[in-house]
């Protein structure tokens, strides 16, 4: 039996039958043990039902993305045993219900065990996933006390559904009891800092909260829903709002007024929503009033693929607005970033008294990863810069960014979304459109103090990924480099503006491959028109890319690119 | 605006004759006479307003002056709910025309009146689009001609008071700008309810919808008025009683209904705080360690 440093199980099924938490509990179960876990999700567009499958990685070191084969696959019915068998590598592992039969030339191993039946036993018919996973423990070697101790907590004070799902397990691992492991993770090393697993946008909403948010107004959509409900639970106290809106138009108005009431204020959408907001955020674009706007990108245009993952939205999130503007961008790629992310939109936003686009992703914002805990103490918070003074301030008169008068203070201006003059009053006066246009621009340049990662920063040619492709790109890089191939790596969560050194550097290339999940090649566009030779590797599947199918693209480019040919930019 | 004086450079003008004088004479009236009552600094106010010729109310007003927000088309409600919800402190008025708030901003009345969100909507009704230069409103009366109804309106005519009542705005007021002392009687009165009032003012456009005479009337040439003043002895507590008084007709002047008994938000938030603690981000956290 080999000893392999990761294993990706893939349970599929019916909605409703456990396959969305199965993959949850597992990779919970086993970074509680001190393995690294992350989970991918992709569910249909309804309640109960329709095609579903989640997908778990557990490895004895960090995992970046939902990888790439599978070595288990876990199939609760005919349709998808069909659909995913084709998935699992050679010396992969298909557990079906005897229910299903397996196709003729099915050379996989196949194991069977009697979900539906065994659950029965127990006297709760939905412990089916437990079976499950009490067979699982066997084929990967992990001890079952561990998700015993999962489902004690989980289902804490119920001691009946706790003793049933106790005894699914039992049953599950004595079922496969004869079976031989596919493989020996190891023994785990428990990490010494301290660890929380948690989902992307959970992390995200947490960072907000650290952020000090005060306001926030939100409407249900996929799949952003969740900060929604995130925060509704948790933003409570004196001074502090969390209520849904009737549209994603009266939550970006709504949180530009309480920007403007000197609040900190964010919503989260997804595309759709994003698209109604657009005038919104030029409003606050306008009027320089500080908020944040998560989207968490689907695949689109118009409802699109609300439970598919994409990274399509970044030309509009850069220009949601009609109009001269542009929008301060942070893309968050991992589940720790959508943590800091957050804190740094918030700081941004203060900074430049402005609005400031977080773009998150389905596959991000439903990921369940351990990541050590954040350090609130080192995360550091900005306020924004309130005006003091007396009656007789002129807000807008400074070509500059102004102290902030807020409400119920001296220093009493109109909030203008029409051009204005140096009072706030509307205007059609080319010097005050001149003045307050360069005004606003000119503020950006407080927001180019982005980091950036960069890794073999000599070579002429890099990787240069954004948002949630980060992981897969990572993996592909360092694929390519234990290979060795000559490429460089360039990482940064701030879009726009670029940190001025990464672009700088990014400018002496000689070629920057940008794998993104578009159609169009959107960032790389982007960074063409700020000099790069950049080309974009693109996907648009609705799923992430998987690391080694997209490390032989970037070999297959790049060996390509060393040819003599000119560079088709 | 600079907090105590108008800006010497502003130069947009409202028609002579325009009722919007008579209304912004009404909110300063309003809005003096509720800060000398609370001894409160004219800062605490917050003047919302819609795009059309009656938000630019908030750059014309006169003498000491109120913080403003002039946003964009339609969507003064949510910008007055996040300033309000963001700072309860605040005395928040919306200011905005038949065109802002009935027809692209329609949308936003209802949520409002259903959280009973504690602010004032001051609406200005000409029954016509004014600034864009002469299109049909929804309160545009049926087959009226206008630019944008070449042929005739097709549309029936809205009743907003009819509609603030079905929706459940909990303080309902109708009034004539040229009476500024009772239209501000009105607005100081919706300022002091606890919830979702509107004064609905019928603020004529002397250009394109000069209805100063038919409000009037004229016996002369025999026409009725269509303004009357609501009798003394009407029960503004009745819903009922309000029903009847707009199904009367034409415009009735005065207080229609007035609910007192239903809790704002911002009441039933507090509410809320009383049950529930918030737990910090450190805490937060601790409920998904490892």
């Amino acid at each position: 039996m080999a000893s392999r440093s990761e294993i990706v199980v893939r349970f599929a099924g019916e909605g409703g039958q456990g396959v969305v938490t199965a993959a949850e509990m597992l990779a919970r179960a086993a970074t509680g043990v001190g393995y690294h876990a992350l989970t991918f999700a992709t569910f249909p567009s309804q309640i109960l039902g329709g095609p579903t499958w989640t997908q778990a990685r557990i490895a004895r070191s960090p995992v970046l993305s939902p990888g790439d084969a599978i070595d288990i696959l876990v199939a609760f019915n005919d349709e998808a045993y069909h659909e995913h068998r084709s998935e699992v590598h050679d010396g992969g592992i298909i557990l079906l219900d005897p229910s299903i039969t397996p196709l003729p030339e099915e050379d996989r191993r196949c194991v069977t065990v009697p979900f539906d039946e065994l659950a029965k036993q127990t006297g709760e018919s939905r412990a089916a996933n437990m079976v499950v996973m009490g067979g699982l423990s066997r084929l990967i070697n992990m001890p079952l006390n561990y998700l015993k101790e999962f489902v004690s907590l989980r289902f804490a004070g119920r001691e009946k559904v706790i003793e049933a799902n106790h005894m699914a397990l039992d049953l599950g691992l004595a079922h496969l009891a004869e079976e031989d492991p596919i493989s020996d993770l190891g023994e785990p090393e428990k990490p010494d800092y301290e660890q929380v697993f948690i989902k992307g946008n959970d992390a995200l909403s947490v960072g907000a909260l650290h952020a000090g948010i005060d306001f926030y107004f939100g409407y249900p959509i996929s799949p952003a829903t969740p900060v929604l409900v995130y925060m509704e639970r948790n933003l409570v106290g004196e001074g502090k709002f969390a209520y849904q809106a009737s549209s994603e138009i009266e939550a970006i108005t709504g949180i530009v007024g309480a920007g403007f009431a000197g609040k900190k204020s964010m919503t989260a959408t997804s595309g759709p929503g994003f698209t109604l907001m657009g005038e919104g955020i030029g409003l606050a674009w306008m009027a320089e009033i500080p908020c944040v706007i998560v989207d968490v990108q689907r695949g689109g245009p118009a409802t699109g693929l609300p439970t598919k993952t994409e990274q399509s939205d970044l030309l509009a999130a850069l220009s949601p607005a009609h109009g001269d503007s542009s929008i301060p961008v942070i893309a968050v790629g991992t589940v720790e970033e959508c943590f800091y992310g957050a804190v740094h939109a918030f700081n941004w936003a203060e900074r430049y008294q402005g609005p400031v686009v977080i773009l998150s992703e389905h596959s991000l914002a439903e990921r369940a990863q351990n990541i050590p805990r954040p350090d609130l103490a080192a995360a550091r918070v900005e306020d924004r810069d309130l005006y003091k003074g007396q009656n007789g301030y002129l807000r807008y008169e400074s070509r500059e960014i102004s102290p902030f008068p807020a409400p119920g203070g001296a220093g009493a201006y109109i909030a203008n979304g029409s051009e204005h003059d140096i009072y706030g009053d509307t205007t059609h006066l080319a010097k005050y459109h001149i003045h307050m246009t360069e005004r606003r621009f000119g503020k950006l340049k407080l927001l180019e103090d982005g980091t950036y990662e960069s890794d073999n920063a000599s070579s002429s040619v890099a990787i240069v990924p954004w948002g949630g492709s980060k992981g897969s790109a990572l993996e592909a890089f360092h694929k390519l480099r234990d290979a060795g191939v000559d490429v460089a790596w360039y990482y940064t969560i701030f879009l726009n503006p670029l940190p001025p050194a990464m672009l700088e550097e990014l400018r002496s290339k000689d070629l920057v491959l940008v794998p993104e999940l578009n159609y169009q090649g959107q960032f790389a566009g982007i960074l063409r028109s700020l000099g790069v030779k950049a080309e974009a590797i693109t996907q648009y599947t609705g799923l992430p890319f998987r690391p080694t199918e997209l490390s032989e693209r970037i070999r297959t480019r790049l060996a390509e690119s060393r040819q003599p040919q000119a560079v088709n930019a | 605006m600079t907090g105590t004086a108008k800006n010497p450079e502003y130069d947009f003008l409202w028609c002579p004759g325009c009722g919007d004088f008579g209304v912004r004479r009404a909110l300063e009236f309003a809005m003096r006479d509720w800060n000398i009552e609370r001894e409160i600094p004219m800062y605490n106010n917050v003047v919302v307003a819609g795009i059309g010729c009656s938000g630019n109310l908030v750059h014309l007003y006169e003498g000491d002056q109120p913080y403003g927000f002039h946003g964009i088309h339609g969507r003064s409600l949510p910008l007055a709910l996040g300033v309000k919800m963001a700072r309860e402190d605040l005395n928040v008025v919306v200011v905005a025309g038949d065109g802002d708030f009935l027809s692209i901003g329609m949308e936003h009345i209802a949520p409002q009146a259903a959280r009973n969100l504690n602010i004032c909507a001051v609406i200005m009704d000409n029954g016509v689009y004014g600034l864009t230069k002469g299109q049909s409103s929804p309160t545009t009366v049926e087959d009226t001609v206008t630019s944008s109804t070449p042929y005739g309106k097709l549309e029936s005519s809205l009743n907003p008071l009819d509609l603030y009542l079905t929706l459940g705005v909990t303080y309902i007021a109708s009034g004539y700008s040229t009476k500024p002392r009772d239209l501000a009687a009105m607005i100081k009165r919706g300022m002091e309810h606890d919830g979702f009032s509107i004064v609905h003012v019928n603020s004529p456009c002397t250009t394109y919808n000069d209805t100063y005479a038919l409000l009037k009337g004229n016996k002369a040439k025999g026409i009725d008025p269509l303004a009357w003043e609501i009798p003394d002895d009407h029960d503004s507590g009745s819903k009922s009683a309000a029903r009847g008084i707009i199904e009367q007709g034409g415009v009735p002047l005065g207080v229609i209904y007035e609910d007192e008994s239903r809790p704002s938000l911002e009441q039933r938030l507090a509410g809320v705080r009383e049950r529930v603690t918030a737990r910090t981000p450190e805490e937060l956290l601790n409920t998904f360690a490892v």
